[in-house]
């Protein structure tokens, strides 16, 4: 069955701080409903952590480092799931769950198997 | 022939290979062939299973050149016995395929396209003609669209009972924006336009055909064949479109009119404690078909009926055209009041028009010619703003 990233896009989140326990829960919820699809996942610290690395001049280049996101939005990468499903619409159903999607957005997109 | 059976070959290809790219091109291949060979051998006893025998060895023939590249044999091996196809599960095929097209998980254009090349047959330079978009962006579209369902595995099949009420909106919705694209166009010369709206109304049939017990279904094809009945009379003889109150009736199509108010009563009676929005707009739309005249248009029942679709759903466009029955049932001070009080259409040409047209009737005609002039800028298509012009200047 194909595998299926669901980012999650919200307002900027630190996780680590505890006034966001309770939406964390919610998270742990969906976690807990999705238990038999789920291949992985992370939360990420928030876009201030973020460091963006560009090559200038091809490979082997200058290697240039900024401080921030790769995409300045008002909605941020806030972590991401592994999901393994059977088919686009099971994925948008599961990914309706995260609670990113009320908040925010969730991206789903399919991991590419380069099978061996 | 061939191009009726085309759809349903596609559709068959398309549950056999789940890649519509690789579907399209295996059943190119056969409709070749059968160019070539029924005018020599003749026309074989079931044309469609002979089409889809051949699909089915050149979709092989495909997957074998590329298995060889990335070693997926098995993949080939699955297509290897091309049986015969109950008549049934070829029927869902196309169904499953209009709503893979329709799939909400596709942007609007991109459904419209490929329900056009898929399901219409058209030609990628056609559906570019048809919607008006360069044929390289639309090319690059249906690229798009395809990749998305064959890689992202939007699914080949008819929802569950309990999403078919979501997802039949969007087929719907498809269905109703082709036949649109062909019938506001309304230059009577354009014979592809032409092609569009039957191309829609096919599709309508067909979804009501499927799912003969949905109001929608039985909604959209009245309402497709209700504007539809109307078309000889809608353009004069040098192209002009001809408002509904100046139309000949005489020369409105009343066979289909009465199979669209047939499917109207029947939707109406299924759904007479939810109204459905294609319901209700086929039967305003019947109102008008079945008025002897323009006079005798029930503008009560049109008002009545405009009330019902604000209750479903309150669109600023809605609101305006049932501004323009209050005119006609009231008078246009009253109309124009309504026309007025909508926000958010001050970009929209007809409410510019229709604010024309009111205060022309009010003998406001330096109003009306600011308001003409503002429907004009907003892109008035150039006959119908032509046809206004000269209605303001009295002709």
């Amino acid at each position: 069955m194909p595998l299926y990233a669901a980012m999650t896009y919200t307002a900027d989140v630190d996780w680590t701080r505890p006034e966001y326990a309770a939406e964390m829960a919610e998270y742990n919820e969906f976690g807990q409903a999705a238990q038999a699809v789920l291949r992985g996942g992370k939360a990420l610290y928030p876009t201030a952590t973020a460091t963006t690395v560009r090559v200038n001049g091809g490979k082997g280049g200058d290697v240039v480092v900024s401080d921030g996101p790769y995409a300045e939005t008002k909605e941020a990468l806030t972590g991401f799931y592994l999901m393994e499903c059977a088919d686009l619409d099971e994925a948008v159903q599961l990914a309706a769950r995260i609670p990113a999607a009320w908040a925010g957005a969730v991206e789903v997109r399919p991991v590419i198997d380069f099978g061996n | 022939m061939v191009r009726d059976e085309r759809a349903r070959v596609l559709a068959t290809m398309v549950r056999v290979t789940g890649d519509v790219d690789l579907a399209e091109d295996a059943v190119q291949d056969a409709v070749v062939r059968a160019l070539e060979r029924w005018p020599v051998d003749g026309v074989p006893a079931s044309p469609r299973g002979w089409l889809v025998v051949t699909a089915k060895r050149r979709a092989v023939d495909l997957i074998r050149r590329e298995a060889r590249r990335s070693g997926k044999e098995a993949a080939a091996m699955m297509l290897a016995d091309p049986g015969g196809e109950p008549p049934e599960v070829v029927r869902d095929d196309l169904l499953r395929l209009i709503f893979t097209c329709c799939h909400p998980a596709l942007s609007e254009p991109a459904q419209v396209a490929l329900a056009l090349r898929t399901l219409g047959g058209f030609s990628t330079a056609e559906v570019g003609r048809a919607l008006l978009v360069p044929e390289a962006t639309m090319a690059k579209r249906l690229t798009r669209a395809k990749q998305k369902i064959a890689q992202a595995r939007i699914p080949y099949r008819v929802p569950a009972a309990e999403q078919l009420p979501g997802r039949l909106r969007a087929v719907a919705a498809t269905i109703y924006l082709i036949f649109n694209e062909g019938y506001a166009a309304g230059s009577g010369a354009d014979v592809l336009r032409t092609g569009l709206t039957a191309e829609a109304i096919r599709l309508a049939r067909l979804l009501v055909a499927l799912m003969p017990d949905e109001a929608t279904a039985g909604g959209l094809l009245a309402l497709l064949l209700l504007h539809d009945a109307r078309r000889p009379a809608r353009v004069d003889a040098v192209g002009l479109p001809v408002l509904l109150a100046d139309q000949d009736r005489s020369r409105w199509d009343a066979g289909t009119i009465r199979e669209g108010v047939e499917l109207v009563g029947t939707a109406l009676r299924r759904t007479a404690d939810r109204p459905d929005p294609y319901v209700v707009q086929a039967a305003i739309a019947a109102c008008h078909d079945l008025a002897p005249s323009y006079r005798a248009t029930p503008w009560d029942a049109v008002v009545s009926w405009y009330d019902v679709l604000l209750s479903i759903s309150d669109q600023p466009v809605a609101r305006l055209n049932r501004a323009a029955a209050v005119a006609e049932r009231d008078g246009p001070a009253a109309g124009l009041a309504l026309v007025d009080a909508i926000d958010g259409l001050a970009g929209y040409p007809w409410w510019h028009a229709s604010r024309a047209e009111l205060l022309h009737r009010l003998d406001r005609g330096a109003e009306a010619a600011t308001a003409h002039q503002r429907a004009v800028a907003c892109g008035l298509p150039a006959p119908q703003a032509e046809r206004l012009r000269q209605r303001l200047a009295g002709a």
